[in-house]
């Protein structure tokens, strides 16, 4: 037989387009996809049927429009639809800098989708879920060894969602200490996440921004500065999304606690860092975890999630209720603190994620942990060694060595060839990747921000290395084809003119559409 | 010996680890962290036991999710912002897929199939609460509440906010810590007997300073507020905006509180396709109308239908993303981030599955199920249910004051019998004596009903 030819750099690849219509169009009067559990004669014969009871004025009029569709063509659709979806688990996933899109173990999705999981009520008498609670009280323990914090809660919903958490402890703090109404002000970084800046503000603070000084560290004069008695607290990353750490953080956190303020630590970045360095160690009295990205749990398209948030233990009486405990060989629910900020999630926030995440930690154990660390670094530094050849990729700030990411910049590419950093990112799909650029505002001009974690062997790297030269390439040599990207996508680039910004124009919603096309139709008839 | 590479980390093996070093120009991996001080460096072995192979993983917490009791094996009749219904088959299987599971924050020309099924969401939420707008979910009901109520809030510049007294404790928390410092929360009292919100009561904390009348429906205790429409007007006439909570799973029967007034719905998705999952199964939605003056209130990300450059394909972005603190960090409305995009896909596809007859038939048939475990409740002598003379709606409360016996005495005798009694209310409203909330939905068979109340009557019997 001939050899056939793989010698092909760049993955020859077309992404799922199955032209799927929108799922009202795919109605059909009297379909059912599904039939629900009867209602016993007797039962009827009881209460007769049930809805005439619903006062008039209360009683729904006209049936939802829903469409009516038969059971396989509706799962049909959201296959299809889940093939024009570019998954973790098909990519090169290393493409969403600050987010660490790992490896989702499959074991630990057959634990999350057991019944003795799924089918458990928050409420239940806690004798019928020491399985749960263990669970949670055994994480809640490995993650005191991972950070040197004394108490964690998994009830916050994501990172945001610890964020906010901790900045609504932040106040509870200070106010406990009668200086709720003087603190009022939060100290933050640029090139950390938005939310932290921005659900203290919801807490009410005003937020002060420190930019980074010329190595990309932030400054620690402007910090000097601006702590004073109005101070309540200090977030930051470390790494920050640069991937580069801050090795004066601990200078910092003094700096911090000597006018008052509490430190608390975004950890999202922290894949770098298991079993090398913690928080409490910097002079932190808070930080956070994402389990949907260090530790392991898929994104789920944006949650479910978990930002699991530890406290020293000054701060434990502060944390949202209820916390579990151990006493003697049971498990039990504690509501009783002090000083409890209340609840930011429902019930015990999404236990799930936090059994995949206890399943994923025993997977590696403690050398296995610091071994994910040490893999994310090294193939990161691989990557970013490669990355700077790249024509027209560069990397600002220190030239050394990085941790777990790097934000680039193609703003020599730009200059050269006028092909922007949003046009590789289509042209990236073209080959099967995901690329981001950065968060708002771009201080690194024409950014992108790749982290590769553990889960990527260097043939991985190897390939989305080629890749981006490939089209650094394409930029110098024939522009137009970056540009006009993507053209091996599901659809083509979308038509943005004001549908997004206009309100005549966007429809949020298949019914306003539907009105807005119609009166589009009737302007121009 | 040498070390074995991890399954889940291919760069373990030690070849490959020289041969990256030397591309590098590093001769170690610790060489690689010079940048973080000595003195922060953590020297010492984590206290984590050793790695677990994947079988014995497998053993390991299979052994400790085995000393869990579900509601599988004991009949659940607890409620109390978590619901036990049916769940299709098809939705697990489509949340399943590892392409909606793994994917995050790709854009419309690698996820085109996540933002078509969450516009899709939208649409088919929109239909059920009769509006067009509905976001991209959030968290819960609880934080969809809080976020309602800030957008009222910016969208009035008023600071106070009215909620009823019937409303579930651990709600009002979330909600209370979401709008501390700038909101106060006042609570508005019920009827005595109906569990109605007391109009006179309303009309009373009404004024220039409300920015928000928030209700819901049913009420947490179960009960069908029925005087939407009077509370809407009263809130509209000082100026204030009203929001309504809502349980989606009510809606193919009762009227959508957009038809008596709401200018905000919100809600939890759970009901529509989600296992309970020890709570993580709560995912919340907003939804107005298409009015910019709420639209440009969210704070979620909202996707909107355009076209492409070519002819006949639909493409899907975000609409007025400059409002997101993603675009403008503190000064965007509020945060945005990771909230529970997968519940929302499973709610489409459990909305798809059922279409407008089955969410008629699901409202009917709990509405029977319900009546029925009331009435046959209500027979037992000395116990009262429902405690409020109102239309209930799936959850109900049971007065058990007369019988002798407290809450706890019956839940413990019920729950030795395989059946977890309904919530306790004696501390958190403590005005109702010895009263429990129970939860019917459609998936109690008679048998399961009877098999309750031979079992609360048994225990009241029993000296």
């Amino acid at each position: 037989m001939q050899k056939i030819n793989r010698d092909q750099k760049v993955r020859n690849f077309h992404q799922a387009k199955w032209d799927e219509p929108i799922i009202f169009e795919l109605h059909k009067s009297g379909e059912r996809g599904v039939t629900l559990p009867a209602v016993e004669e007797s039962i009827e014969n009881h209460v007769g049927d049930g809805v005439s009871a619903i006062p008039a004025e209360m009683m729904r009029k006209r049936k939802p429009n829903l469409p009516e569709i038969s059971q396989n063509r509706v799962l049909r659709h959201y296959l299809r639809l889940s093939q024009e979806t570019l998954g973790a688990a098909f990519n090169v996933e290393i493409g969403q800098g600050t987010c660490t899109m790992k490896y989702s173990p499959k074991i630990n999705e057959a634990f999350a989708s057991s019944a003795k999981m799924t089918e458990l009520h928050p409420l239940q008498d806690v004798s019928t879920v020491q399985g749960m609670l263990e669970i949670i009280y055994k994480l809640d323990l490995c993650m005191r060894e991972i950070s040197g914090m004394d108490y964690f809660s998994f009830q916050p919903g994501s990172g945001t969602q610890s964020l906010f958490t901790m900045a609504s402890i932040v106040r509870a703090y200070h106010e406990s200490r009668g200086e709720g109404e003087q603190r009022n002000e939060i100290i933050t970084t640029i090139f950390s996440h938005p939310s932290q800046a921005a659900t203290a503000a919801v807490k009410g603070y005003k937020i002060i921004t420190l930019y980074p000084d010329q190595d990309g560290f932030p400054d620690i004069e402007k910090l000097k500065a601006a702590v004073s008695d109005r101070t309540a607290g200090f977030v930051v990353a470390n790494p920050e999304d640069t991937g580069i750490y801050n090795p004066r953080i601990k200078e910092f956190t003094k700096i911090v606690h000597e006018a008052g303020g509490i430190c608390y630590y975004d950890q999202a970045n922290a894949n770098g860092l298991l079993g090398i360095t913690r928080a409490k160690e910097a002079g932190f009295d808070m930080c956070f975890f994402n389990l949907h990205k260090t530790f392991s749990t898929p994104h789920a398209c944006g949650g479910p999630a978990t930002g699991a948030l530890g406290v020293v233990g000054k701060l434990k009486e502060f944390l949202p209720g209820p916390i579990v405990e151990k006493q003697g060989e049971n498990y039990s629910l504690n509501d009783n603190l002090n000083h409890s900020i209340g609840k930011v999630r429902s019930f015990q926030g999404v236990p799930q994620t936090v059994l995949r995440a206890y399943a994923w930690i025993r997977s590696l154990g403690a050398e296995g942990l610091k071994d994910v660390a040490k893999v994310a670094v090294l193939n990161n530094n691989y990557l970013y060694h490669k990355i700077l050849k790249i024509r027209g990729a560069d990397a600002p700030y220190i030239k050394g060595k990085r941790l777990e990411q790097v934000r680039y910049s193609w703003e020599q590419l730009t200059k050269d060839t006028g092909v922007t950093t949003d046009d590789i990112s289509y042209r990236m799909a073209d080959f099967a990747h995901h690329y981001w650029s950065s968060h708002h505002p771009y201080v690194v001009p024409e950014p992108f921000t790749l982290e590769p974690t553990e889960s990527t062997s260097k043939a991985d790297l190897d390939e989305y290395i080629a890749s981006l030269t490939h089209i650094s390439n394409e930029a110098y040599t024939n522009p137009e084809v970056v540009k006009s990207a993507p053209h091996n996508s599901t659809i083509h680039r979308v038509d943005e003119q004001d549908f997004f910004e206009n309100p005549e124009k966007w429809a949020i919603t298949w019914r306003s559409y539907l009105k807005k096309i119609k009166n589009t139709e009737t302007i121009n008839s | 010996m040498k070390k074995q590479a991890h399954p889940y980390i291919p760069n373990t093996v030690p070849e490959v680890q020289e041969e990256m070093l030397r591309e590098i120009g590093a001769q170690t991996i610790e060489e690689l962290f010079d940048g973080i001080p000595e003195e922060l460096q953590y020297k010492k072995e984590m206290n984590i036991p050793k790695a677990l192979s994947e079988y014995e993983l497998r053993r390991y917490i299979d052994g400790i999710l085995a000393k869990n009791k579900s509601t599988t094996e004991y009949v659940n009749f607890l409620g109390a912002g978590c619901w036990n219904h049916f769940v299709p088959a098809v939705c697990d299987e489509v949340n399943q897929r590892a392409e909606f599971l793994t994917a995050y924050a790709g854009d419309p020309y690698e996820d085109h199939g996540r933002y078509q099924a969450l516009f899709e969401y939208q649409s088919l939420m929109a239909e059920l609460v009769d509006m067009d707008v509905v976001n991209v979910p959030t968290f819960d009901w609880a934080q969809a509440a809080a976020t309602s109520i800030r957008m009222a809030s910016r969208i009035n510049g008023r600071n106070k906010v009215l909620l009823p007294k019937t409303i579930s404790p651990d709600r009002l928390k979330v909600i209370k810590n979401y709008c501390s410092p700038h909101i106060e929360c006042i609570l508005v009292d019920y009827e005595e007997d109906s569990g109605q919100i007391n109009l006179s009561d309303l009309e009373d904390k009404l004024s220039s300073s409300i920015a928000a009348v928030y209700f819901e429906n049913p009420s947490y205790l179960g009960f069908v507020e029925t005087k939407g429409q009077k509370i809407s007007k009263l809130a509209k006439s000082i100026g204030a905006i009203t929001i309504v909570g809502v349980d989606p799973s009510s809606l193919g029967v009762l009227s959508p509180p957009s038809h008596y007034g709401a200018d905000i719905v919100c809600g939890d998705l759970q009901p529509l396709g989600m296992h309970m999952n020890y709570g993580g199964g709560q995912s919340g939605f907003i939804a107005t109308h298409d009015d910019l003056t709420f639209i440009q209130e969210y704070p979620s990300r909202l996707f909107g239908i355009a076209p492409t450059v070519v002819e006949g394909e639909y493409g899907f972005g975000d609409v007025l993303y400059d409002r997101t603190s993603f675009a403008l960090r503190e000064k965007g409305k509020e945060s945005v981030g990771t909230q529970t995009a997968l519940w929302g896909i499973t709610a489409g596809v459990y909305l798809s599955l059922l279409g407008p007859a089955g969410m008629y038939e699901l409202g009917k048939t709990i509405l029977q199920k319900s009546q029925y475990a009331m009435g046959q409740l209500g027979n037992i002598s000395n116990v009262v249910a429902s405690r409020f003379e109102s239309t209930n709606f799936k959850e109900f409360v049971v007065d058990f004051s007369y019988t002798g016996k407290s809450v706890k005495d019956i839940n413990k005798y019920l729950l030795d019998h395989g059946i977890f009694g309904g919530k306790d209310l004696s501390e958190d409203f403590p005005e109702l004596g010895q009263c429990a909330l129970f939860c019917v939905t459609e998936i109690h068979s008679k048998e399961d009903i009877d098999r309750l109340v031979t079992a609360i009557q048994e225990c009241i019997d029993a000296k």
